[in-house]
């Protein structure tokens, strides 16, 4: 049974890093509507910036702040030349625009900073701990404090400062926001700044565990099922999803995989994300679209 | 995207019997016939043979993505159900011949397509994404970890086993381009009868408006799964194709993620719902490479390090086209080209 809660509790822990991708996505989606697949490549971006400059002898806070500027430059160069033209545009085409985007990244991220795998390592020792008796890494719990700690910065900022409310007026309904003054392309500019830095801080949890490599891209597949399940546009779903994807995920492996010869994490989270889906549409604690015709 | 601008119909209803139409299409197949005694060798296999494959491939993302609104990122999967589908086929029932086997395959892939199609009913737009993401990762699972599939090959491979028609052996570069060309012909004239029927302006108002379009007694949800299902039978083949016809041994892994995305990079590149902007689209993909690659033999490119930053520079092209094309024409090159044969004829401008 010890085992069992061993599977549970890493499986949790590997959802709070998918929730981690996915909060990034929920930004940029609860701001403009964009469902950001550049985010996973953003990601790469900014975790090899990060090692880059780390390995050419920049102290870490030094590396992380201009990493986030390097990123925010990003968003900037991506409203003006990428959503700005687009706007007003269907969603899905948004969509593809971001698909693009993201072929465009990922090639100057190893275009420049090459295609070695670098190693991370954030000083956090990989050690397991015993709590309540079962065994927890230690960087599982750190990890996870980060993750917290971003969230509730986030929290505090949409809900007290007024570049959040004005966030939160956009999302609600753009043209309501726009007339009483709100400027959407400043709006999309933070957001997708906020995006970048949340994306470094998730590159670099993921990096230091899987070395920062371009399969960290791909880690954005994993929180499209995440979001699905939590709601597009949801902090807290991201969260939960997150949780969800990542317990489910490591107990299927552990007693379904055996039975069908083999891992079933590639696909299983999508699996289980449609089966939400067909039961809660709009996801856990997603906005419920009303269509008008 | 959302326009619906195929569906007006620009020609008269009532045509003579050989009209223009008519001798352009004898023309192409005459033309496209005539390929492999201009084309060496190196052409055929390399350029042309995928070309028309991809472009296929196009056609099948096409009628579900262009005509019918619903977005796939798990085409290659569908892809590799037919290509799996047609090897097992082959070899496990020796008497059927290979036109037979191609069709067969294609309904595999249909059912398989129908059934992942299914959340389609409840949802739409970027949630869909979720249902056919699975499809692509689910089944080059199952083709990896389940070597039935392959026959218990080592290496889980699939190597055309026999491509012939009445014992005329198609395995020379000519004998498998005329098996591709003779295949896609037939495909793209079944994508017109089905674009241009009541189902073809069915999906397309389901495209528009699925709401309104259930509110004039459009049977959405069957019509969706419909779309699936053709859509799928369209790549299915294209996937057997691209097995035997081009590859000649290919593995799951050759219908990956990337496959897919390259898939839907020739729709949007080639137009969305066209029939024949997606062999725009498949040429744009199959020769760019190409040209890259002869690009760097002619212009000293070393700056850039080695084989991989050319593969990088490639992506860099490929993203910063799409988003070009998705500001400047978001209708694709078919309609780039559709705009410069109509400034050419001033007095055959038509008002759609």
């Amino acid at each position: 049974m010890s085992y069992f809660f061993e599977t549970l509790v890493s499986g949790l822990f590997a959802g709070v890093m998918y929730s981690l991708v996915a909060i990034g996505f929920v930004l940029i989606y609860k701001a403009s509507g964009v469902f950001n697949f550049a985010q996973g490549a953003m990601l790469l971006f900014s975790a090899l910036t990060f090692v880059t400059l780390t390995e050419k002898g920049m102290p870490f806070a030094l590396a992380f702040i201009v990493t986030s500027l390097v990123m925010v430059v990003i968003a900037i160069l991506i409203e003006w030349l990428v959503l700005r033209p687009l706007r007003n545009r269907d969603p899905l085409t948004l969509f593809m625009a971001t698909l693009g985007l993201s072929y465009v990244i990922e090639g100057f991220a190893q275009l420049l900073m090459g295609m070695d795998v670098h190693m991370l390592d954030l000083g956090i020792p990989d050690v397991a701990v015993q709590v309540g008796g079962i065994y927890v890494s230690q960087f599982d719990i750190i990890a996870s404090l980060i993750a917290l700690t971003l969230v509730a910065t986030l929290a505090i900022a949409f809900n007290k400062t007024r570049m959040g409310i004005s966030l939160r007026a956009v999302a609600a309904d753009t043209l309501a926001a726009q007339s009483i003054g709100i400027r959407l392309p400043v709006i999309w500019r933070i957001v997708w700044s906020v995006a970048g830095i949340v994306a470094l801080v998730a590159g670099l949890v993921w990096g230091s565990r899987q070395g920062v490599q371009y399969s960290l891209s791909l880690v954005t597949l994993k929180a499209l099922p995440v979001l699905i399940i939590g709601g597009f546009s949801s902090i807290p779903g991201a969260i939960a999803g997150g949780l969800l994807v990542g317990a489910t995920e490591a107990l299927a492996d552990i007693y379904v995989g055996p039975l069908v010869n083999g891992s079933v994490s590639t696909w299983f989270a999508y699996i289980l994300a449609v089966g939400f889906l067909l039961i809660r549409p709009a996801g856990l604690f997603g906005d419920r679209e009303i269509e008008r015709v | 995207m959302t326009t619906l601008q195929e569906s007006a119909p620009s020609k008269p209803l009532r045509q003579p019997v050989f009209g223009i139409g008519t001798i352009a299409v004898v023309a192409g197949l005459i033309a496209a016939f005539a390929v492999p005694v201009l084309a060496d060798d190196y052409w055929l296999s390399s350029i042309i043979i995928p070309m028309v494959i991809m472009g296929l491939a196009g056609i099948g993302l096409n009628l579900l993505m262009g005509y019918t609104g619903l977005v796939s990122i798990g085409s290659a999967a569908f892809m590799s159900i037919g290509a799996f589908s047609t090897y097992n086929l082959l070899l496990r029932a020796p008497f059927l011949p290979l036109p037979v086997v191609l069709i067969l395959a294609g309904l595999i892939a249909a059912i398989a397509g129908v059934i992942f199609g299914l959340p389609a009913l409840r949802i739409k737009g970027f949630y869909l994404s979720a249902s056919t993401l699975g499809a692509q990762f689910f089944f080059e699972w199952l083709f990896t970890n389940f070597s039935w599939f392959s026959n218990d090959s080592q290496s889980l491979t699939i190597s055309a086993p026999r491509l012939q028609i009445l014992d005329y052996d198609l395995q020379s570069a000519t004998g498998r381009y005329y098996l591709v060309i003779a295949t896609t012909a037939l495909l793209i004239a079944l994508a017109f009868a089905i674009v241009k029927s009541r189902v073809g302006r069915e999906w397309m108002a389901i495209r528009d408006m699925d709401v309104a379009a259930s509110v004039i007694g459009i049977r959405v949800a069957h019509r969706k799964l419909l779309s699936f299902g053709i859509s799928s039978f369209f790549l299915g083949i294209a996937g057997a194709l691209w097995a035997f016809g081009y590859l000649g041994t290919a593995d799951a892994h050759a219908f990956n993620l990337d496959k897919s995305f390259q898939i839907l990079f020739i729709v949007i590149i080639g137009g969305v719902a066209t029939i024949f902007g997606n062999f725009l689209g498949a040429a744009f993909i199959v020769l760019t490479p190409i040209l890259l690659d002869r690009l760097s033999l002619v212009i000293d490119l070393s700056f850039l390090g080695d084989q991989g930053a050319l593969a990088n520079l490639q992506h860099i092209i490929f993203g910063t086209i799409i988003i070009v094309l998705l500001i400047k024409e978001p209708d694709g090159l078919s309609s780039l080209i559709k705009r410069g044969v109509a400034a050419l004829r001033p007095q055959a401008r038509s008002s759609g």
